[in-house]
């Protein structure tokens, strides 16, 4: 089935509170190696001025990506995971996101391209506080290749 | 100390690096994204898809690249804006490793926004693995 390009424009609901852990932020910067210690030490983080521990600059893929999950859980999207690759990526931080915080996010799609047989999907997730704080922009562009003939 | 933007000129090298990726290093990401995509883990599901074999996330390779350019700043939190495009699959061998080596240099300059555009050059055996991967770093 091919990617449905209808879908471009789209705009999704705000999803569910994803809550920031202090245990989080430091199991995903040992994973991607970031030494800094303002991921895991409070007090380091606070001589820089942040209110708590901070994320990594690509922790926002980990709440982008469950509201991303509308999109590509829709059977009807006829987006085949196993035909994507991923094509770029790009974090756009209003401030850094930290530990305590409650994150909402809204799925926009922004474009669907189908290019020589390859659909270029482009979302773009906005993330905020549950406050309606703006703290991240992710915009992700997937490349779907076409099924074998 | 944190370097300040009146010491930077474009062309200077903030940062250089290597980053070790092995098996391990992978599931571990897996489990700290939420990526369970079994091309990063599983040698059968990434031959069958025509990988070279198990291959590491895109998402792992550009959050590894940022490491180098945080502890530069002095603040990962001075990091405002990062972008890369995915160019080329970084192979993860079993049994060995991979080694990403990262380059950053001043891009650019904002004199208004006090911010530089760090480039960086990423590469797997001289063979650059992210392409237009720049960041933006607020400073003092």
């Amino acid at each position: 089935m091919p990617v449905d390009t209808s879908y471009a424009g789209r705009e999704y609901p705000p999803n569910d509170v994803y809550e920031v852990s202090r245990v989080k932020l430091a199991e995903f910067a040992s994973a991607v190696g970031a030494t800094h210690p303002a991921h895991t030490d409070v007090a380091a983080a606070q001589a820089l001025g942040h209110p708590d521990v901070i994320a990594p600059p690509t922790f926002a893929v980990v709440v982008a990506q469950r509201a991303e999950a509308q999109l590509f859980e829709d059977e009807a999207a006829g987006i085949d995971f196993s035909r994507v690759v991923h094509a770029d990526e790009r974090f756009t931080h209003h401030r850094p996101i930290r530990a305590g915080d409650r994150l909402v996010t809204v799925l926009h799609v922004d474009s669907i391209i189908e290019r020589a047989g390859l659909a270029m999907i482009t979302t773009r997730a906005e993330i905020g506080t549950e406050a309606g704080e703006r703290v991240s922009t992710v915009v992700s562009t997937l490349a779907v290749r076409p099924e074998e003939s | 100390m944190a370097p300040t933007f009146d010491e930077l000129t474009v062309g200077q090298e903030v940062a250089r690096a290597e980053v070790v990726v092995d098996r391990a290093r992978l599931v571990r990401y897996a489990g700290a994204s939420g990526d369970f995509n079994p091309i990063h883990w599983n040698e059968r599901v990434a031959t069958a898809v025509g990988l070279p074999g198990v291959i590491a996330h895109g998402m792992w390779t550009m959050g590894a690249a940022a490491g180098p350019v945080a502890d530069w700043a002095g603040d990962p939190g001075a990091i405002v804006d990062y972008q890369v495009r995915f160019t080329r699959p970084v192979p993860v061998p079993d049994p060995g490793s991979a080694t990403v080596e990262v380059v950053a240099v001043v891009g650019a300059l904002d004199e208004e926004a006090r911010t530089a555009r760090i480039d960086l050059t990423v590469a797997v055996e001289a063979a650059r693995v992210l392409g237009k991967a720049q960041a933006v770093v607020r400073l003092a």
